[in-house]
């Protein structure tokens, strides 16, 4: 008798056991998988932080450049600089013939003419002299030089042609080649040159959509909050209305996109392609979101407080704003912050409505045409170019960056607003 | 108190019935309360003795499925009629109830918060006057004088029950209902709980549920009887506990149930 109750209880404590082991294992696995994909991303990402500069004597002919005796502030804006950007990249090989020449001009980026007026510009003492001006290098030498690229194939399989390798790898050996911070990365808008694509529209895309997101979702779905938990009757048809605001939860995003496209666009005619449409179609979505985080921090304060509160005589509209909503704030804007990382990372409605469109401007406002982050991802991963592989993985860790950066301010929020009574 | 000899009614409650939904909670209760005094409420549990309290300020109203018929005349006005603002009702009698329940804020604002709802105080130091004066009459004073501004949650379950006392008598109502106010605490929150209430009763209609039949005795000067949603016997606390003519209360009073 007493024997098997031992053996009952030896039983039992296995069976934690191995719950226990159970449990552990599932967070390994899930830790695992986490490390591989940010490892991956980090190093496919890191290298687009850094940009290859070629280092190139430019000669400031005034006569190439078509200038007068003392020029003026206007006529250096005015310069034709074509010739002199076009030389100073043939006389990287004085015996280059006129196909070679070709090569060579296309060894830098097509920024190259306004790189150098750039400098004259900040230097005006610079003409009829000599100075070597950095250049960006095309995104394939740009590659070359980070290791990423394919060398050894054939010549025909290769967007580099031998001669072109052979005389960055002169540059390389005079150490004219350097590889500095892109900041280019951060201010630039989109490019079809990888070496001349940033995050900057799409960046601020993103933010002006979420701005517009939460000013008008936060509202609305509050007060939508407040009304159903506090003062509507529990009658039929509010049974009705909850199920409906549960089923919106789960309504996939490209129909909210639909809805935009179809109503916003077409019937309101609000410009296309910008945040405010994004912003107000990613509202749609956010609005169940936080309207069900609100409702259930509402319903998680004690009941307790709110008879006390109408007992000593506050009306149920004081009650609910001296009380109950302060009390349930955090849980509120933790659910917001949920809602708009979600929508931060949205992509599919933003594409019906436009927001993927080829966007080259930084835009300033929401009503300007912008791209998104998770778009911006989209678009690079779309593209040809090697160049954009390192970009997409960048892109995504900036994104990422973001909703660390989110998350962390709703924790401190959160931890603000309930250290104040514990 | 009796004014020449008559006993001074505060409310007077007629046919009361109390409806959860189809359920009938309470059945015709008629119940005088007199004024300054302590009227206890006893019975075994879901007797309806806490729905006939909170029938007097109506806090029924909060639960959508109650229904409240019959009449409730305090200061012979009926506060089931139409006309009565509750919020009104509700700054004139106030309530304390099982579990204390201070608001997640300062002790201080516990107490103004009354007043300031109800527009009583016209300056800071009149406010701070109320504040002092509040907790003084909840015999709190001496132990919060120097926290006032940390949160209400922090005290003993005591010193917050007392901080819902004084929270309560910070509007000056003339009446206090209690519900089981002394149930979630300690004997020596009790006996300090249950002086307060005898002091109070100087200045207020009290009205106490109660589980403890020695607590009725002691507080109070007259006590009804609930059972199964009748109230059974009402009179003074001593013929109730000593001579009851009801054989239920005799039950009840002496242990055998509920």
């Amino acid at each position: 008798m007493n024997k098997s109750k031992e053996q009952l209880l030896n039983k039992r404590y296995k069976a934690e056991q191995r719950f226990r082991l159970y449990g552990l294992s599932a967070i390994f696995m899930a830790l695992l998988f986490l490390t591989i994909f940010i490892f991956k991303i980090f190093s496919t990402g890191y290298s687009a932080f850094q940009k290859t500069w070629l280092i190139v004597p430019v000669t400031f002919d005034a006569e190439l450049m078509m200038l007068e005796q003392n020029p003026s502030n206007e006529d250096l804006q005015d310069a034709d600089y074509y010739d002199i950007a076009l030389k100073s990249m043939a006389d990287l090989d004085p015996n280059a013939n006129e196909d070679q020449e070709n090569e060579l001009k296309r060894m830098v980026s097509y920024f190259f003419e306004k790189e150098i007026k750039n400098e004259l510009l900040n230097n005006p003492g610079l003409i009829g002299k000599t100075k070597e001006v950095y250049l960006t290098a095309s995104d394939d030498l740009d590659q070359v030089f980070k290791g990423n690229y394919p060398r050894d194939l054939p010549e025909d399989q290769r967007r580099v042609s031998d001669y072109q390798l052979k005389i960055f790898d002169q540059l390389v050996a005079k150490g004219k080649v350097e590889s500095k911070f892109n900041i280019s990365f951060f201010t630039y808008a989109d490019s079809r040159e990888p070496e001349l694509a940033g995050i900057a529209s799409s960046f601020m895309g993103s933010i002006f959509s979420i701005l517009v997101c939460l000013m008008i979702a936060f509202p609305v779905a509050v007060l939508a909050a407040i009304y159903l938990e506090e003062f509507a009757p529990k009658n039929r048809f509010t049974d009705f209305i909850e199920v409906n605001i549960n089923n919106l939860a789960a309504v996939p995003s490209i129909v909210f996109g639909l809805l935009g496209l179809g109503v916003l666009l077409a019937i309101f005619h609000l410009p296309r392609s910008t945040p405010l449409v994004g912003g107000i179609t990613l509202s749609l979505m956010t609005l169940p979101t936080i309207i069900i985080a609100a409702r259930a921090s509402l319903k998680a304060v004690p009941p307790s407080i709110r008879e006390a509160a109408l007992a000593m005589g506050a009306s149920r509209m004081q009650t609910t704003m001296h009380h109950t909503v302060p009390l349930s704030m955090p849980g509120t804007l933790s659910g917001t912050i949920i809602g708009l990382a979600q929508a931060l990372g949205e992509t599919a409605p933003l594409i019906l409505i436009g927001m993927v469109a080829f966007v080259n401007t930084i835009p300033g406002s929401p009503m300007d045409p912008a791209a998104s982050l998770p778009v911006q991802i989209y678009i690079w991963a779309e593209s040809a170019e090697r160049g954009f592989v390192e970009k997409v993985s960048a892109c995504i860790m900036v994104l990422l960056g973001f909703l660390i950066i989110m998350n962390l301010f709703a924790q401190i929020i959160r931890h603000k607003f309930e250290k104040k009574w514990s | 108190m009796k004014k020449n000899g008559v006993k001074m009614i505060k409310i007077k409650a007629k046919n009361v019935d109390v409806f959860y939904g189809k359920k009938q909670a309470l059945y015709n209760i008629g119940l005088d309360i007199e004024e300054n005094q302590v009227t206890a409420l006893i019975g075994p549990s879901g007797c309806g003795k806490s729905t006939f309290l909170r029938c007097l300020n109506r806090m029924n109203d909060v639960i959508d499925i109650c229904s409240v018929k019959g009449e409730i005349l305090i200061n012979d006005f009926n506060i089931n009629d139409k006309s009565c603002d509750v919020v009104r009702l509700r700054e004139k009698i106030g309530m304390v109830f099982q579990k204390p329940n201070p608001f997640p804020k300062t002790v201080y604002e516990n107490i103004s918060y009354g007043p300031t709802i109800h527009g009583m105080a016209q300056s800071k130091q009149e406010m701070d006057e109320i504040v002092e004066t509040s907790l003084k009459k909840a015999a709190l004073w001496e132990e919060v004088k120097d926290r006032l501004h940390e949160p209400g949650t922090g005290l003993s379950g005591g010193q917050q029950q007392r901080l819902c006392i004084a929270r309560a008598i910070s509007v000056r109502p003339e009446v206090i209902l209690m519900d089981e106010p002394c149930s979630a605490l300690d004997p020596i929150a009790t006996a300090q709980i249950e002086e307060l209430i005898d002091e109070l009763k100087k200045e207020h209609t009290i009205i106490i549920v109660t589980h403890s039949m020695a607590q009725a005795a002691r507080v109070s000067q007259n006590t009804g009887f609930f059972h199964l949603g009748h109230l059974i016997e009402h009179g003074s606390t001593d013929k109730i506990f000593k001579n009851p003519d009801n054989t239920k209360t005799q039950d009840y009073i002496t242990g055998r149930f509920g």
